[in-house]
């Protein structure tokens, strides 16, 4: 047939069109300005059916909860059911976190997450550490005493738990002994290891226990497997994103360094014998939501594509749920402002914006003051309603992926996925994650792209409003700093330490210690040790004290 | 200033006591004062204060640099303590990162020359770190004298 059909006459009437316009752009004075994105990619000043090489759309875009789920991965997705909202907490005492956790309860929230004390993620008890940090930036938690009084009157087998628990996971042990205490079958107890992954601590925030690296993969492989056998309503791996980029790689770069995890960790598991479609359901993904919109809502499109193919074809899985991208974001940090602080509320609510756009399951909003200290109440407060305002009267949640199908998303998300899958390339050449973290790889390459963004800052050519532009005069006692906990709060959370180690069974925590130390030399489960361990009255410090000494302890790579 | 003092370049240490590990910041301000020709060493984060004593004084820096995002900047009085009771009365302390207002006082106050606070430019910190390395080295000359 010669008559050409009626695509093909649209097709020539759309490139006249463009064409048409191309010339019009040109001939504008902002037609000399071009815009590249964090990931280096150079963005057009117009995208148009044109644009997307890639034309089969259930191949590429398809249907939300539909292979490979790029619109989603739930078919109601947000109109079904809102994501959740996990606001981080942690202050002080294991007091003040109960009564601060029950007021978010009472106001509606349904999952509790818990930071602890910075001394806490590096391995110690309060009575290792100079007392002036203790509950600053988190709670003090360290024995099963102290998490049955931060979790007083909680329904452990109602609600979610996000803990904040790096390798070894003691606040989980310290969690399930307190259920085993209260008669709650550990069958009930839901939610998440947040700070799991340690390869992104190694290489983007050290905020953990530093286990030298062959000893954290073991631990958190025995994690894995003792989640997976024992506690079938537990995530026992978020793999984070948003370390690595926080600390400065570009958002493909992060996303590539946390698929490129993922698939570390899925073949430590197959290797250890395990069924890729018994754990991979319960993998989930934690990452960062920058001011960069666009890009962020792409490569969260991408990289939930992406792991849907690898997780099916290189991974073997079989089960649709193990096809899963579960993610939480949490707004960007970095890019608040101590400058004009109140200028942040904006600039979360287009991060939360992107992150929605995305697809999150969960999301933490950050407060306003996060430059300024450890957020205040009435910042936390603002952040929450930032979201309600998002999704009751701005309606984001009425149609599903609202962006896909725009000639600028759809482009861009492929983009965004070339450049990820450069990444795990590079990750993949170099002889996969750990090896590529324990040589320096991804540390150089956060470090390089740190750099780069920062000197586009300093020149000028990327704004922040407040610091390289707009600047105003302002008072910086203007603003509030959240409160550094009561000395005497933090002496008498030492005193109780000291009281728990004297009236606890002395040889049954000693025993269960020497039960852990076995575990670590030999091949048996640590973390099963590390439950029976905290059980046994086995404080934090102690359990970690013991796998230093069994495991080795790791210092971070001196890269600069 | 000596024709010595003024041949070499500024020597800091850029480093993080405390427990938290965000080191941004501090591999950020490091690899620019390399760049801008001046010695730095470098350490990782979770430095002892006695071990950040003992690299002052092993590596006769000018500067100290602390970087702080989670409230570690309240180690810093032990550090200038710390400093002082090894003798060493000469070296800059300066402090970047996430110090609320009324904490900057409390650093001052303990002897620290300068608090950097989220914004600055590196070109600003590493004019301030060349003014005071010629601070540091006065001060050791007149010693000498």
């Amino acid at each position: 047939m010669n008559k050409p059909d009626e695509a093909q006459l649209f097709d020539s009437d759309v490139q006249q069109a463009e064409r048409r316009w191309q010339q019009a752009y040109d001939a504008t004075a902002s037609s000399a300005q071009r815009s590249i994105n964090r990931s280096g990619i150079e963005i057009k000043p117009l995208y148009t059916p044109h644009d997307r090489a890639r034309e089969d759309f259930f191949d590429d875009v398809g249907f939300p909860g539909a292979y490979p789920n790029t619109r989603g991965i739930y078919a109601s997705m947000h109109r079904g059911r809102s994501w959740t909202q996990r606001q981080l907490i942690g202050w002080g005492v294991p007091e003040d976190y109960n009564k601060r956790l029950k007021e978010i309860l009472a106001h509606g929230g349904t999952a509790l997450s818990l930071i602890p004390c910075n001394s806490v993620y590096r391995g110690y008890d309060a009575d290792e550490v100079p007392p002036e940090l203790l509950g600053t930036c988190g709670v003090v938690v360290n024995s099963i005493e102290d998490m049955d009084i931060a979790l007083a009157d909680v329904p452990l087998d109602r609600i979610s738990c996000a803990l904040n628990d790096p390798s070894p996971f003691t606040l989980l042990a310290l969690l399930l002994a307190v259920a085993k205490r209260r008669n709650i079958p550990w069958q009930k107890i839901t939610g998440t290891s947040n700070q799991s992954d340690y390869l992104s601590h190694c290489v983007a925030n050290h905020m953990f226990f530093r286990l030298a690296l062959p000893g954290a993969r073991r631990v958190l492989t025995d994690h894995i497997q003792f989640a997976n056998e024992s506690l079938p309503g537990w995530n026992p791996l978020s793999v984070v994103g948003q370390h690595t980029q926080q600390a400065g790689a570009t958002p493909a770069e992060a996303m590539g360094f946390t698929v490129a995890a993922a698939l570390q960790y899925a073949e430590d598991c197959i290797a250890r014998g395990m069924d890729p479609d018994r754990f991979l359901p319960r993998f989930t993904f934690f990452f960062d939501i920058s001011i960069s919109f666009f890009e962020e809502i792409a490569k969260f499109r991408a990289g939930r594509r992406l792991w849907a193919r690898l997780a099916r074809e290189r991974l073997g899985a079989k089960d649709a749920r193990s096809w899963r991208f579960k993610f939480h974001g949490q707004t960007s940090g970095v890019d608040l402002t101590r400058q004009q602080p109140l200028n942040n509320i904006a600039r979360v609510t287009a991060q939360a914006m992107a992150g929605i756009f995305g697809g999150l399951q969960s999301l933490h909003t950050d407060g306003y003051d996060e430059a300024v200290s450890v957020p205040t109440a009435e910042a936390a407060r603002i952040a929450i309603a930032t979201q309600n305002i998002l999704r009751e009267e701005a309606q984001l949640t009425d149609v599903i992926d609202p962006l896909g199908g725009s000639y600028y998303v759809e482009t861009l998300t492929d983009r965004m996925q070339e450049e990820i899958e450069a990444v795990i390339a590079r990750i993949d050449a170099a002889g996969g994650m750990f090896k590529a973290v324990e040589d320096g790889l991804v540390q150089r390459m956060i470090g390089e792209s740190a750099l780069a963004h920062q000197s586009k800052i300093e020149s000028g050519e990327q704004t922040v409003v407040g610091v390289n532009a707009y600047q105003i005069d302002e008072d910086p006692q203007k603003y509030r700093s959240q409160p550094y906990p009561d000395p005497a709060a933090i002496d008498a959370q030492c005193a109780r330490l000291k009281a728990f180690k004297q009236n606890r069974s002395k040889p049954d925590a000693a025993n269960a210690l020497d039960d852990l130390a076995r575990s670590a030399q030999g091949t048996s489960n640590v973390m099963a040790s590390i439950v029976t361990a905290a059980e046994a009255g086995a404080t934090h410090g102690e359990i970690c004290a013991v796998l230093r000494r069994e495991l080795g302890f790791g210092q971070p790579l001196a890269i600069v | 200033m000596s024709e010595f003092a003024s041949t070499y370049p500024p020597k800091v240490i850029v480093t993080k006591i405390g427990f938290d590990g965000h080191d941004r910041g501090s591999r950020l301000v490091a690899a620019f004062l390399r760049d801008a020709g001046m010695e730095v060493i470098y350490t990782p984060p979770w430095q002892e204060v006695a071990t950040v004593v003992k690299l002052a004084i092993e590596e006769d820096a000018e500067v100290i640099g602390i970087s702080s995002l989670a409230t570690d900047h309240l180690l810093v009085p032990r550090l200038m303590t710390a400093l002082r009771d090894a003798g060493v009365n000469d070296v800059q302390v300066i402090v970047g990162g996430i110090v609320p207002a009324l904490d900057e006082k409390l650093l001052l106050d303990a002897g620290v020359a300068r608090v950097f606070h989220p914004g600055t430019s590196l070109e600003d910190i590493a004019a301030e770190i060349r003014a005071l390395s010629a601070r540091a080295r006065a001060m050791r000359s007149s010693e000498l004298q």
